[in-house]
């Protein structure tokens, strides 16, 4: 059979599969250039059926088993580290404890979320996402806008603006300590302008404010420059034939723009809502491991339950949380493909 | 002849000039025709003088526009450079002015007191330009604390194998997904993506547990490994492969390419914009990170420098602005090199 395994790479029932594979049934006779019926002995044809057919069995298998091992890396460490004590996870949230395996169903569930620091958290990492993701796509799409609107050094302005996303948090906080303590910059300035008293902004209701300048400061030259690629993704002629037919920038936006950017603001979305789950980071390196009410994020919750070791609380919410994120993404997708449905040309 | 009976008749004329058929239609009593010769031209040049009256108020108006778009643009980038600015010019402060200047801040935030800051009389001087530049603070870190230096090789220890293996890693799964699409194959590729979305606050307790089973609690494996295989960069790759044109792919077979040949000689190059780019997205990620070394790594002396610096700012603020500045350096010098591979990847990645 060597001689026939070069030609699992060609297309299955080509000519030359057929030919050569005829030619190893019917001895020299065909060895012309004389086409002959192949169909003249059923047997013949059963033969040639079936051998074609192991020859495709195995080109897909071999192309299977290429491309899995090109996978394999990958899905090994997946699964190691990701899917497996996922798994373990569903499995310690039903149970006792860690070392207890005795089955008690969604006590634990119940448990964590009549908890009132895990409420706390979820309210506040909630209330976080839903005004500032908004926020930094409207802001990053009006920026772009404005940058797209034929500005003089678009590209200079571009890279200053996505220059924030390239500094680490950590060497920044010190400048948002500097402006935002209580004896801050800007309580200074504020005092000094309007003799107004001052604010403790890290420690009230103001915090989220300080905190969410922070991320805005941070994402929105990321998200901007998506919004300007999809921009410049628009046909020019659709925009020109709706100057012609006398549609204003207002209405040209709304009408035509919004309809090619829809997918980018939803993609935009998503990693903004990704990156304010994330906001923790800032928080932590502002405040510390117990902030102020309103910054009780919920990796502050998973720490503290990480230093008690406490396995059942933390696996229950880790999979609260996994449940909601996907309900929150699903809608997304499910919002964006209804929404995509007419823009498709 | 009433108007409408006109125009009907000039709508067949019309239709049947498309059809190349010309019948006469009666003429319209219009404004334009009721005119002289004279009141043509004076209406001509009438309407020249207003039309170029309309343009040059919309040129002036188009001038206030972009002036103002540039204002705009202007107080935007400034606000997204003045910290970094900010912080690099403060770090040629010799410490005592850095004291003077902003000790005042420090000493009432001093342990995160819960509550307990006083607001004291005098208010932190901003300032720009340090007094009289010295690089004092740069030597005090340097060779005064030699603590600042380990979490720094740390931070690099920890973030140059994740970027690396993670890249090689997910440069061959995004080459199996995107040339290989069966259905099961896209259920996985799905299960990808929804991992991808997962926020830390979900991998993190895996992490853990895996690495406590593993026995690498506490090392560098246990932030490594999760690192190289965690499936961001494969989604966005993915993505990016799967633009490649078939007629690549089937011209290099046709010349006789096996899939390690296609795969090195043009998936690779063609993403090269996008392994750059994602290169860069991963250093800065992970240069960044802060909680997995909190929580996996509980010895201090292993934590990388980010971890290091959030407690630096209250102990010696005299060094923290340096220390600061040091930390920013790689990231965005890397940003200077690559800027143009960046914005290029990100842009793809976003448009479908």
């Amino acid at each position: 059979m060597g001689k026939y395994t070069d030609f699992t790479r060609s297309a299955p029932g080509t000519a030359k599969d057929i030919q050569d594979t005829k030619d190893a049934v019917q001895q020299p006779s065909s060895r012309s250039n004389v086409i002959t019926a192949v169909n003249e002995d059923p047997s013949v044809r059963k033969a040639l059926k079936s051998k074609k057919l192991r020859l495709r069995r195995r080109r897909k298998i071999r192309e299977w088993g290429e491309f899995t091992l090109y996978l394999l890396p990958s899905l090994a460490g997946v699964v190691v580290f990701f899917f497996l004590p996922l798994l373990m996870l569903v499995k310690t949230s039903f149970q006792r404890s860690s070392t207890n395996t005795e089955f008690v169903g969604f006590k634990n569930y119940s448990r964590t979320m009549d908890n009132e620091a895990f409420i706390k958290a979820a309210k506040n990492t909630l209330t976080f996402a839903a005004i500032s993701v908004p926020l930094a796509v409207i802001l990053a799409l009006l920026l772009a806008l404005l940058l797209n609107s034929g500005l003089p050094g678009k590209s200079v302005f571009r890279s200053i603006l996505l220059n924030p996303m390239m500094v680490p948090v950590a060497s920044i906080v010190l400048i948002w300590q500097v402006f935002f303590s209580y004896n801050g910059v800007l309580n200074g300035w504020m005092a000094d302008w309007f003799g107004s008293d001052p604010t403790d902004w890290m420690k009230s209701d103001k915090a989220q404010i300080v905190i969410m300048l922070l991320f805005l400061w941070k994402n929105l030259g990321y998200n901007m420059v998506l919004f300007l690629a999809a921009l410049n993704n628009i046909p020019t002629e659709v925009i020109e034939s709706a100057k012609m037919d006398g549609a204003n920038s207002i209405t040209r936006f709304f009408r035509i723009k919004m309809h090619y950017l829809s997918p980018t603001v939803f993609f935009v979305a998503i990693m903004s809502l990704i990156s304010s789950f994330k906001i923790f980071r800032e928080v932590y390196l502002l405040t510390g491991d117990y902030p102020y009410d309103t910054l009780y994020m919920l990796q502050h919750f998973m720490n503290n339950a990480f230093t008690h070791l406490d396995y059942s609380k933390l696996s229950s919410g880790a999979i609260i949380m996994c449940i909601a994120m996907i309900i929150i993404v699903g809608v997304l997708f499910f919002a964006e493909s209804k929404f995509d449905a007419d823009v498709e040309e | 002849m009433d108007n409408n009976e006109l125009r009907t008749q000039r709508r067949m004329a019309a239709t049947l000039a498309r059809r190349n058929v010309y019948i006469e239609t009666p003429k319209t009593n219009s404004f334009f025709e009721s005119m002289t010769e004279e009141e043509r031209a004076a209406f001509a040049k009438n309407s020249a003088r207003q039309s170029a009256a309309d343009k040059r108020r919309r040129k002036i108006r188009g001038n206030i526009l972009t002036v103002l778009g540039l204002i705009v643009a202007s107080i935007a980038a400034l606000l997204a450079i003045i910290p970094i600015f900010f912080t690099f010019l403060n770090s040629f402060m010799s410490s005592g002015e850095i004291i003077d200047n902003y000790g005042v801040i420090f000493n009432s935030l001093s342990g995160y007191a819960q509550g307990g800051a006083t607001f004291l009389s005098k208010t932190p001087t901003l300032k720009l330009v340090p007094q009289r530049v010295t690089v004092e603070q740069y030597k005090n870190l340097l060779f005064m604390s030699p603590t600042y230096l380990f979490k720094f090789w740390n931070s690099i220890i920890l973030v140059v194998p994740i970027v690396a293996g993670q890249m090689a890693v997910a440069c061959l799964a995004s080459y199996s997904f995107a040339r290989y699409r069966r259905k099961r194959r896209e259920i996985l590729f799905f299960s990808y993506i929804i991992l991808m979305l997962m926020p830390f606050q979900v991998t993190l307790v895996p992490n853990y547990i895996i690495s406590d089973k593993l026995g690498i609690l506490n090392t560098e494996w246990a932030i490594i490994l999760p690192g190289v295989f965690s499936t961001f960069s494969i989604f966005l790759l993915t993505k990016y492969m799967r633009q490649i044109p078939s007629a690549y792919i089937e011209a290099a077979k046709l010349d006789g390419a096996n899939e390690w040949q296609i795969f090195i000689h043009i998936a690779l190059p063609t993403c090269k914009s996008a392994i750059f780019a994602l290169i860069i997205l991963l250093f800065i990620d992970y240069w960044n990170m802060v909680e997995q070394p909190l929580v996996l790594l509980t010895d201090p002396d292993k934590q990388p420098l980010s971890v290091f610096l959030s407690q630096i700012n209250s102990a010696e603020i005299g060094i923290a602005f340096a220390a600061s500045a040091l930390y920013m350096i790689p990231p965005l010098l890397i940003f200077l090199k690559g800027e143009e591979y960046l914005v290029e990847g990100i842009s793809r990645s976003g448009v479908k």
